[in-house]
C-alpha cells in the first residue's frame, strides 16, 4: 500500500520532471536560491530557517537547503505536488522528525531567536510551544474532556480542577466546538464525526497555549462543510497563533494564507505573498503547478 | 494382507489407473481439424478420474471398515463369554474385556492363561484374522470394479475436470472439516466420562468438596463406592501457580514488549526477539525439570536461611518457572497489540509534548487495552492448562491453601495421576480425571473464545 | 518568555526522571527474561554435559571354556547363556584380593556395571575363538564410581553421609594407580534404549519413537492441514455459517491445553477405536490433531501472501480455479506452507503431557520396530528420568534435554533459513 503510493509519487514526479527540465541535475541547477520573498524582517520573523536540509534512513535526502523566515501571527501555507517534502519540512519546525529512527536534519532552524537544535533546548518544551495538527483527525481513545485536557496535565499548566475546566472550555470555546459537545464532555472523542474530531484535535492542540500551530493537510479528510468551518477557525485563531499549514488545495491556500511557499521535490522554489503566487507566479515550475499541469 | 500392504497396493493400483485412464483417453481423442482434439478435459484429467473411481470407494470401505472392527470385534467376544461373566456389572464386565483383549495382544501372556480367557483371547484372534481377510478382499475388489468402471466413464465428452475438481472440493472441506469434528471429539469424551462420573459422584460434592483423596477409593469390601472427590482444593492450587505465573509473566511480558517496540534499536531487538523465540521453543518438560531440580530446592535453601519454612514442591517454584515461561507468549502477543495502534496516535501525543513513556502510559496502552486484556486472557488459559511443569514441580496432596510456600496440587496434576497409574477403567477414579477434564476444558474454552474476540474486535478497530 | 514555557521547565525534571524509570524497567524486563534463559540453558548444560563420558575400569579376563562352561564349537545359544558372571567376578577377585566380608564382596561386585558380563557375551559371541585366552577389557563401571570420577561424590564428607565408603575408594585409588580406570566417550547413550541402571541407559528408543510419532504426525497434518488451508482460503465462501464454524475451531483449537487432547486421545482413539495403546500410531494421531491449528494458520498466511496478480495471470489464460490454485498459488506458498509445518512439528517433538494419557510412559528397552510397537519418546523420557533420584540420571535427563533441544534449535533454524531463503518482495 505505502509502497504503492510512493511508486505513484516517484512517477507523477518523474513526469513533471520530462514536462518541465529533465533530470533532478538540470532541475535543481534552474534554482539559484528561492525567488520571491522568503525573508523578514528580523523582528517579525518567528521562525527563521537556514540552510535547512532533512535526510531520511539511507541518505536519502528529502529537503535540500531550505531559507525562508516564517512571521508572527501569520498564516503561511506550504503547497507542492505529493512528495515534495512539504511534511517533512513542517515536521522539522516542532522536532517530530526526531521520532523517525534515521532521519537527521541539519541547518539553522531559530525560534524567537533560539537554536531549537541547541543543546539547553528540550523537545517536550518546544513541542509544547509549537504544537500539530495531523492530517487524519487523530484524538485519543478517551472522552472529549480528557482530549483536551491531555496536554495541560502532561505540561502541568492547571494547579486545580476549575483552572483545568477552564482551559477546556476555553479551548473548546475557540476551537468552536463547545457549543457541540458541551452536554457530552465525558463522551469518547472517538465518538465525534469526522470536523468535529479534527476541531477536537485543535482545541487539544491550543489548550497548551502554543505560539506556533503547524496543520499538515488538516482538511484533506474531511468533506467541503467541516472544511469550511476549520478555514474559518484558522483565520480566526491567526489572532493568537502562527499558523503553518500545508494544504494540497490552492483555493484553500489562497483562501486563509497570507504568504504561500511552493516546494518542488525537497527545494523551496517560490515564497511570496499569496496573491502574488496565485496571480503573477515568477518561477516556471510554480506556475506550472498552479495552472494545473501537473500536481 | 496387512494394513500396510493394503494401502500400498492401493498406491500402485492408483498408479496404474492414472497410466491407463490418460492413455484411453488419448486413444478415444479423434483428431479434432487444427491442433489439439475433441476431449473435454486434458488427458491427465481423464487419468485423475480413474484414480478417484479405483481408490477413494475402497478407501472409504476401508476406513470405516477399519474404525468399526475393533469395538465389534470386542462386543461380538464379550457377548460370547460364559453367562456368569456376562450377568455381572457392567464394570466387571468390561474388566474382563480388557484383560481379554490384553491376552489377545500378548502370545506370551496367553499360553499361561486361564482356560475360559484363553479361549476367549483365541476366538477373538481369529475373529480378528477373517475380519483383516474379508477386509482385504472387499476392498482390493472395490478397488479393482473401481478401475473399470472408471475407464467406462473415459470418453471425450466426460467432462473429466469438472468432476475431478468436485472431488477435490469434497476431500479439501473434509479437511477442513476435522477442525470441527476434533472438537466434537474432545467433547463427546470429555462429556460422556464426566457423565458417568456424575453417575456416582454428585456434581455438588465434586463441585463445592473440599476434600479430595480418590487414592483411598475401591478399597475390597466396597466396590463401586469411592473416596473423597471433592475438587476445590484442586482448582485453588490451580489458581494459585496460575496466579504466581501470570504476576511474573504479565508485567515482564508486557514491559518486555513495549520496550522492544518502542524503544529497542533494531540491534538490540535483532537478539532479544530470537533470544525470546528460543525461550518460547523450550519445551515444557524441560521447565518442569529445571523447576523441579533447580528453582524448588533453590526456593527452599533460601527461605530456610531466612527462617521460612518451605514445602520441597513449593506452589512458588512451580509458579515462578510458569511464570518464565509464559513469559515470551505475553510479549508476542503484546507486541501485536502494540504494533496495531495506529502511528498517528503516537505522533498526536507527541505532537503535544509528551515524553515516550507517557504516550505509552497515557496513549498507547489506553488505546491497546483490549487487547492487552485478550492477552491476558489467552496467557491465564494457557497457565491453567499447563501440565508438565505442575506434574514435575507441583506436589500430589490436596492443601487447601492460599500460601505459596506450601505444596499444592492442580486440576492437571490428578488428571495426568489419575489416567498414568494402574488404572481400572469405569472406576470413579479413572472417570473422575474425565470430570476434572471437563472442566478444564470449559474454563480454557470460555477463556479462548473470550479473548479471541476481544482480540477480533480490537483488531477491527483499527483496520 | 511565556507561563507556558515557565511552567513546561517548571515539570521537566520529574518527567525526564520518570521517563528514565520507565526504560530502565522495560529494560530490565528484557534483561531478566534473558537471563531466565541463560541460566535455564546453563543449569541444564552444566548438569548434562558430565553425561556424554562414562568412566571404565579396565580388567583382565580369564576366558577359560571351564568357567564359562562353554567350547569354542557351541551353538550361540550357549554362548549366550554362558556365565560370564563368574568370570568378571575372578577377575575383580584377583584385582583386590583379599576381599572376605560379605558387604565388602558385594561392593566389590558392583564396582562395574551389570554390562560388564554381557560385554563379555558380545565379545565372545562376535568371536567363539576368544574362549580359552586372557583378554584386557575395558567394562563400564558401575554409575556411582562414574559419579565420583565426575567430581560429584565429596570424600571429605564424613564416610556415613557418602555413597562410597572409605573401602571402596582404596580399591578406586589402587585401580587408579594401576592406569585401569578411564573416562571414554558415552557411546552407550545414543546406541541403547532406557534400563534400570543409568549407566546402561540410553536415548535410542525414546529417539526412534519420537521418530516414528513425528512421521505419523507429518503424514497426516502436512496434507490435511495443506488441504484444510487451501479450502478456508481459495474456495470457501465468504459469509458462510460451516466456514466460520470451522475458522471459529480452528483458533480455538490452538488454544486448548494439550492435556485436552490426550483425553480425547484416550477415550475416542484408544477405547473407541482401539487403536492400540503406547504406540506412536496413537502418539502421531493425538499430535496430529494438536499441529494442525499451527500449520492451517501458517499455510493460510502463506496463501494470502501470494499476491493476487499471479491468480488473476493463470484465471486470465482460461485455467479453472482448482488449476490456478494447485499449479500456480499453491508452489509460491510452499515455503512458507513448509516453515509452518517445520514449526509444527519442533512443536509436536517438544509435546509430553497428551503422550503421557495414552500410555506413551512404558518403560522402553528396545528399540520400537513399527508405529504400532510400544514406544515412548524423548520428552516422556526425559520426564521419566526426571523422577529418578540418582545423580547419574539426573546427569543422562540433562543429556537427553540437550539433545531434544539440539533438535529443536535445528529444525527452528531450518525453518528460518527457508525463510530467508525463499523470502520474495511482491
Ligand atoms: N519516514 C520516511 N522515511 C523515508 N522516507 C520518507 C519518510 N517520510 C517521507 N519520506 C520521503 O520524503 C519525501 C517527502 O515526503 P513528504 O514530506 O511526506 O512529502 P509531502 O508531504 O510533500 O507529500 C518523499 O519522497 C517521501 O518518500
Ligand atoms: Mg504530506
Amino acid at each position: 500500500m505505502t509502497e504503492a503510493t510512493i511508486d505513484m509519487t516517484t512517477t507523477a514526479v518523474l513526469k513533471a520532471n520530462t514536462a518541465t527540465s529533465g533530470g533532478r541535475e538540470e532541475f535543481a541547477h534552474t534554482i539559484s536560491g528561492t525567488i520571491g520573498k522568503p525573508y523578514l524582517d528580523g523582528k517579525d520573523a518567528k521562525f527563521f530557517c537556514r540552510g535547512v536540509n532533512v535526510f531520511y534512513a539511507g541518505e536519502k535526502q528529502a529537503i535540500f537547503d531550505v531559507n525562508m523566515d516564517i512571521g508572527r501571527n501569520e498564516v503561511i501555507s506550504m503547497i507542492g505536488p505529493s512528495g515534495c517534502g512539504k511534511s517533512t519540512f513542517l515536521r522539522c519546525l516542532n522536532r517530530m522528525n526526531d521520532t523517525i529512527a534515521g532521519c537527521r536534519v541539519t541547518g539553522d532552524i531559530k525560534l524567537d531567536g533560539e537554536d531549537i537544535h541547541d543543546k539547553e533546548q528540550d523537545p517536550v518544551l518546544l513541542r509544547a510551544r509549537v504544537g500539530m495538527v495531523f492530517q487524519k483527525p487523530n484524538p485519543f481513545p478517551k472522552s472529549i474532556y480528557d482530549n483536551v485536557a491531555y496536554g495541560p496535565r502532561l505540561h502541568g499548566l492547571a494547579s486545580n480542577r476549575a483552572e483545568l475546566d477552564d482551559i477546556v472550555e476555553q479551548s473548546l470555546t475557540k476551537a468552536g466546538l463547545f457549543k457541540e459537545v458541551k452536554d457530552r464532555l465525558q463522551a469518547p472523542g472517538t465518538g465525534l464525526s469526522g470536523g468535529q474530531q479534527q476541531r477536537l484535535c485543535i482545541a487539544r492542540t491550543i489548550a497548551v497555549s502554543p505560539e506556533v500551530i503547524l496543520m499538515d493537510e488538516p482538511t484533506s479528510a474531511l468533506d467541503p462543510i467541516a472544511t469550511a468551518t476549520i478555514e474559518e477557525l484558522i483565520d480566526e485563531l491567526r489572532a493568537s497563533f502562527t499558523i503553518c499549514i500545508v494544504t494540497h488545495s490552492m483555493q484553500q491556500a489562497a483562501r486563509i494564507s497570507q504568504r504561500t511557499a511552493y516546494f518542488h521535490m525537497g527545494y523551496l522554489v517560490e515564497l511570496n505573498d499569496t496573491k502574488t503566487v496565485f496571480t503573477n507566479p515568477q518561477h516556471q515550475l510554480t506556475e506550472n503547478y498552479i495552472t494545473g499541469r501537473f500536481g | 494382507m496387512s494394513t500396510l500392504g493394503i494401502l500400498l497396493t492401493l498406491m500402485l493400483l492408483a498408479a496404474f489407473s492414472y497410466y491407463i485412464g490418460r492413455k484411453r483417453s488419448l486413444a478415444l481423442a479423434t483428431p479434432a481439424k487444427r491442433d489439439g482434439n475433441d476431449l473435454h478435459s486434458l488427458p491427465s484429467y481423464y487419468g485423475y478420474l480413474v484414480v478417484v473411481w479405483a481408490v477413494i470407494p475402497a478407501l472409504l470401505v476401508f476406513a470405516l471398515w477399519s474404525t468399526l472392527e475393533t469395538p465389534l470385534l470386542t462386543s461380538n467376544m464379550r457377548s460370547h463369554l460364559p453367562a456368569e461373566y456376562q450377568d455381572k456389572s457392567a464394570d466387571e464386565l468390561s474388566l474382563t474385556t480388557n484383560r481379554v483383549l490384553n491376552l489377545a495382544r500378548d502370545p506370551a501372556q496367553l499360553a499361561t492363561a486361564d482356560p475360559i480367557f484363553k479361549a476367549a483371547a483365541e476366538d477373538y484372534l481369529q475373529m480378528q484374522s477373517m475380519s483383516q481377510t474379508i477386509k482385504t478382499i472387499l476392498v482390493l475388489a472395490l478397488a479393482i470394479a473401481g478401475v473399470f468402471i472408471g475407464l467406462r466413464h473415459v470418453k471425450p465428452k466426460t467432462r473429466a475436470r469438472n468432476q475431478v475438481e468436485r472431488v477435490v472440493q469434497f476431500i479439501m472441506i473434509g479437511c477442513a472439516s476435522i477442525a470441527i469434528l476434533t472438537t466434537v471429539g474432545i467433547v463427546f469424551s470429555v462429556l460422556i466420562e464426566s457423565y458417568r462420573f456424575f453417575g456416582q459422584v454428585p456434581a455438588t460434592e465434586f463441585l463445592f468438596g473440599t476434600h479430595w483423596s480418590p487414592q483411598t477409593a475401591l478399597r475390597a469390601d466396597q466396590a463401586g463406592s469411592s473416596g473423597s472427590f471433592g475438587a476445590v482444593p484442586l482448582f485453588v492450587g490451580t489458581l494459585l501457580i496460575s496466579a504466581i505465573a501470570l504476576l511474573i509473566a504479565v508485567p515482564l511480558g508486557l514491559m518486555s514488549a513495549i520496550y522492544l517496540s518502542e524503544y529497542a534499536g533494531p540491534k538490540l531487538r535483532a537478539y532479544a526477539k530470537p533470544a525470546m523465540e528460543i525461550l518460547a521453543g523450550i519445551p515444557t518438560v524441560v521447565y518442569g525439570f529445571f523447576a523441579a531440580l533447580t528453582v524448588a530446592p533453590f526456593i527452599r535453601t533460601l527461605g530456610e536461611a531466612m527462617g521460612l519454612s518451605v514445602a520441597s514442591e513449593s506452589a512458588l517454584a512451580a509458579g515462578l518457572v510458569m511464570g518464565i515461561m509464559i513469559i515470551p507468549f505475553m510479549s508476542s502477543l503484546s507486541d501485536d497489540v502494540i504494533n496495531a495502534v495506529p502511528q498517528s496516535m503516537r505522533d498526536g501525543s507527541y505532537g503535544m509534548g509528551a515524553t515516550k513513556s507517557e504516550t505509552i502510559k497515557q496513549v498507547i496502552l489506553p488505546a491497546a487495552l483490549p487487547g492487552i486484556v485478550g492477552a491476558f486472557l489467552l496467557a491465564a488459559s494457557r497457565a491453567i492448562g499447563e501440565t508438565m511443569i505442575v506434574v514435575m514441580a507441583a506436589g500430589l496432596a490436596a492443601n487447601m491453601t492460599i500460601n505459596p510456600l506450601e505444596a499444592v496440587t492442580t486440576v492437571t496434576v490428578q488428571i495426568v495421576t489419575l489416567l498414568t497409574g494402574d488404572q481400572e477403567f469405569d472406576s470413579a477414579k479413572t472417570l473422575a480425571a474425565f470430570a476434572l477434564g471437563l472442566s478444564l476444558f470449559i474454563v480454557t474454552l470460555i477463556l479462548n473464545v473470550v479473548a479471541l474476540h476481544i482480540v477480533r474486535k480490537y483488531r477491527e478497530q483499527y483496520d | 518568555m511565556s507561563t507556558t514555557t515557565e511552567r513546561v521547565k517548571a515539570t521537566l525534571g520529574k518527567r525526564y526522571a520518570r521517563e528514565k524509570r520507565f526504560r530502565f524497567y522495560g529494560l530490565a524486563s528484557i534483561a531478566l527474561s534473558i537471563l531466565f534463559l541463560v541460566i535455564l540453558l546453563a543449569d541444564i548444560i552444566g548438569k548434562g554435559y558430565p553425561a556424554f563420558t562414562s568412566t571404565y575400569i579396565k580388567l583382565d579376563v580369564q576366558l577359560d571354556a571351564q568357567t564359562l562352561g562353554v567350547s569354542a564349537d557351541s551353538t550361540p545359544e550357549q554362548l549366550r547363556t554362558a556365565n560370564y558372571n563368574t568370570v568378571v567376578q575372578n577377575s575383580l577377585n584377583t584385582l583386590i584380593p583379599g576381599v572376605t566380608e560379605r558387604k565388602e564382596k558385594k561392593a566389590l561386585k558392583s564396582l562395574v556395571s551389570g554390562d560388564a558380563q554381557y560385554e563379555l557375551q558380545r565379545r565372545v559371541m562376535d568371536d567363539p575363538t576368544l574362549i580359552g585366552t586372557n583378554q584386557s577389557v575395558w567394562v563400564l563401571a558401575d554409575d556411582d564410581i562414574d559419579t565420583y570420577y565426575k567430581g560429584n561424590i565429596d570424600r571429605t564428607l564424613p564416610e556415613g553421609d557418602r555413597r562410597i565408603k572409605d573401602f571402596q575408594l582404596t580399591w578406586l585409588d589402587k585401580l587408579e594407580a594401576d592406569g585401569r580406570i578411564e573416562s571414554q566417550f558415552n557411546t552407550i547413550f545414543f546406541t541403547r534404549g532406557d534400563s534400570r541402571e543409568p549407566e546402561e541407559a540410553g536415548i535410542l528408543s525414546a529417539l526412534i519413537g519420537s521418530f516414528y510419532t513425528l512421521l505419523v504426525t507429518l503424514s497426516l497434518s502436512f496434507p490435511i492441514g495443506v488441504a484444510a488451508a487451501l479450502y478456508l482460503e481459495e474456495f470457501a465462501p465468504k459469509n458462510n455459517f460451516w466456514v466460520d464454524l470451522i475458522e471459529v475451531n480452528i483458533n480455538n483449537l490452538a488454544a486448548v491445553p494439550s492435556i485436552v487432547f490426550g483425553l480425547l486421545g484416550l477415550a475416542v482413539f484408544i477405547q473407541l477405536f482401539g487403536v492400540p495403546r503406547s504406540a506412536p500410531l496413537v502418539g502421531g494421531l493425538v499430535l496430529t490433531l494438536m499441529t494442525l491449528p499451527t500449520i492451517i494458520i501458517a499455510a493460510r498466511a502463506a496463501l494470502r501472501a501470494v499476491p493476487p496478480s499471479i491468480r488473476e495471470g493463470a484465471l486470465g489464460i482460461g485455467a479453472s480455479k482448482t488449476q490456478t490454485v494447485f499449479q500456480n498459488v499453491l508452489p509460491l506458498a510452499m515455503p512458507g506452507i513448509l516453515t509452518g509445518t517445520i514449526i509444527g512439528m519442533a512443536q509436536a517433538l517438544g509435546e509430553t503431557a497428551p503422550l503421557l494419557m495414552i500410555g506413551m510412559i512404558a518403560f522402553i528397552m528396545d528399540v520400537p520396530s513399527s508405529v504400532t510397537s510400544p514406544s515412548t519418546v524423548l520428552p516422556v523420557q526425559i520426564y521419566l528420568w526426571s523422577d529418578s533420584p540418582e545423580r547419574a540420571f539426573t546427569e543422562r535427563t540433562s543429556a537427553a534435554i540437550m539433545v531434544l533441544l539440539a533438535f529443536l534449535v535445528s529444525m527452528n533454524l531450518l525453518a528460518v533459513i527457508l525463510r530467508k531463503r525463499f523470502e520474495r518482495r511482491w
